[in-house]
């Protein structure tokens, strides 16, 4: 949806982003989500007197490989404590990267066509878990917190957008299309559920025409693309709301209720945060040099709209069709694409990999990565020969997915060997033969007693049988 | 030289750090934080023109470590200098307000 008529909206993302590293930021903690409470967590990434951060590589490596896939500049960057009190840090501040972050002034081009400037996507440590307890459960009344630190101090890298994005139908695609950027580089496994990507959304609104922004309040707690979309659309009309009802909206920080639909007062301007920002003592400037730079940028692969174009080129000249792009963009997204660029490089039907891929493989898209594509070729071309049925060759795949091993190999485990053709004949005949009634009806013109048949053949056959060889076997005997 | 610290700037400080000022404290206060900041403010005096911003006092950049794990501290260890402890998680006093 877009803003009501007459109005326009305004809206810029912060998106952060778990780095998938070993370990934590500035410690050697394991960084791993859904480990004991406070298993994770050493005098560092306590804030215990007397120790001190030391940063690590790979989180700066996978910082870079998202700066340079948004286009970004890389540049010698600090990091500074950002004060605050609140329970969810040990330390009572967290480090980031504040006037002089990592990386600047990049883009993103949207499957639409669109365009959205990336301010800047700098590197921060992120803060522990807080569960609130008692009273309501809700934050607001809760009776007391228990806190987890295994997840302070886990590198993030924040991606702000410039406020550049006009819709929730935008936003969404901003968002989804960072998320498959995010994992194609390696970075990031792009899980919102797990908390591993998360959004917040700046929304102001204005009448069209005017060159002033409005008043922008920035909206939190938004745990899926859905959630994004419908918390703007519902920001959007509030706002608009107030200004047409004469009144005047205040900058507030705003919780999005996914069960209520609808955003609800955090805390407005008055409360807002004074972080005293400065450089942290403890950190050296980073500062990578051209050559490192250059290195990442040149192990970075082909990005999900390159990808998403070498699917759909399968299809030929017609491209795929609106149906399928849903498929593309999923198999891009999940990065299972290269299965089925290299299956149809085998021969196999563009369609049927795409299937196959999109809905069977990405059933376990962790799984399916791994998989060999010689093997997923193999069982492609057993469906496409026929020496499978579509159902046996879904089954023969999801074992292939999570167990490995040669397609023929598996078929013949699950007893999915193609029947002889002569032997085929015979149990036909001899279904036929027990059923004379059915059959005179069959061959009068009840065309749907093909399926009596062919289930007795299957079930005498334990299901070995091919049902379109069965159809022919009845039709040879139709005469 | 840069215009003194008010009493109110001084009341706002000390509600950032949660210090609990009375108003006899705040006239106290406020121009000994005045002096000392004075005091620091002689460095804006100096002719800084010709020197490069300096984000360390040492000459030293990317300062790294490999991303390879290191065993993290005992829990139980952990939990016993907690004041309150619940469930493996540091219990700590209601919370007011939404992270920031």
């Amino acid at each position: 949806m877009s803003a009501p008529a007459g109005w326009e909206a305004v809206i810029g993302l912060e998106v952060h982003c778990e780095l998938r590293t070993a370990t934590k930021l500035f410690c050697g903690c394991r960084n791993e989500f859904g480990a004991e409470p406070n298993t994770h967590v050493c005098p560092v990434c306590l804030g215990l007197p007397g120790s001190l951060p030391v940063l690590s590589t790979a989180a700066v490596e996978l910082a870079m490989r998202i700066g340079l896939a948004l286009h970004c500049e890389v540049r010698p960057s600090v990091f500074h404590r950002k004060n605050y009190f609140y329970p969810d840090m040990p330390k009572d501040y967290q480090v980031s990267q504040y006037d002089e972050p990592i990386n600047v002034a990049g883009y993103l081009d949207l499957p639409d066509g669109s365009r959205v400037g990336v301010e800047r996507a700098h590197i921060e440590e992120d803060t522990g878990k807080t569960s609130h307890v008692g009273d309501t459960g809700r934050i607001h009344g809760a009776g007391y917190a228990l806190v987890d630190y295994n997840r302070a101090g886990v590198p993030l890298v924040e991606i702000v957008s410039e406020p550049g994005i006009t819709s929730a139908t935008q936003a969404r695609l901003y968002a989804s299309e960072l998320r498959a950027i995010l994992v194609a580089s390696g970075a990031s496994d792009g899980r919102m559920e797990e908390g591993s990507m998360r959004v917040d959304a700046n929304v102001s609104v204005r009448r069209v025409g005017d060159l002033e922004l409005g008043t922008r309040c920035e909206v939190k707690n938004l745990n899926s693309l859905r959630s994004l979309s419908r918390a703007v659309d519902h920001e959007i009309g509030r706002q608009v709301a107030i200004v047409e009802g004469g009144g005047r909206v205040e900058q507030q920080t705003r919780h999005w209720d996914e069960d209520r639909g609808c955003t609800v007062t955090l805390r407005s301007k008055e409360e807002a945060y004074d972080y005293r920002y400065f450089p942290e003592p403890d950190l050296v400037p980073l500062a990578p040099d051209a050559a490192w730079v250059e290195d990442v940028r040149s192990s970075l692969g082909p990005m999900p709209a390159d990808r998403r174009r070498a699917v759909v080129a399968l299809f030929g000249a017609g491209g795929a069709s609106d149906a399928r792009a849903d498929q593309v963009a999923t198999v891009v997204e999940l990065g299972l694409d290269h299965l089925v660029v290299a299956a149809a490089g085998a021969g196999i039907e563009p369609a049927l990999a795409l299937a196959r891929t999109a809905n069977e493989a990405a059933a376990d898209a962790a799984a399916a990565r791994e998989v060999d594509p010689a093997a997923y070729t193999a069982l492609l071309q057993m469906e496409q020969r026929q020496e499978l049925s579509a159902t046996q060759a879904k089954a023969v795949l999801a074992e292939l997915v999570t167990g490995g091993g040669a397609p023929v190999e598996i078929a013949r485990r699950m007893g999915f060997e193609a029947l002889a053709a002569g032997s085929l004949a015979e149990v036909v005949a001899a279904v036929v033969a027990e059923h004379p009634g059915e059959w005179e009806r069959f061959c009068g013109g009840e065309a749907k007693l093909a399926g009596f048949f062919t289930g007795h053949v299957m079930r005498r056959t334990e299901g070995k049988a091919n049902g379109k060889a069965v159809a022919a076997e009845l039709a040879k005997l139709q005469g | 030289m840069p215009a003194r610290i008010t009493r109110e700037e001084t009341a706002h400080v000390a509600r950032l750090a949660r210090l609990d000022l009375t108003d006899d404290e705040l006239d106290r206060y406020a121009p000994q934080l005045a002096g000392v900041l004075d005091h620091a403010a002689q460095v804006a005096a100096v002719d800084t023109a010709a020197t490069p911003p300096t984000a360390h006092p040492f000459p030293l950049r990317n300062v790294l470590r490999a991303d390879v794990p290191v065993p993290s501290l005992d829990r139980q260890v952990v939990l016993a200098e907690a004041p309150a402890v619940e469930d493996g998680r540091f219990r700590v006093p209601r919370i007011i307000g939404e992270a920031p």
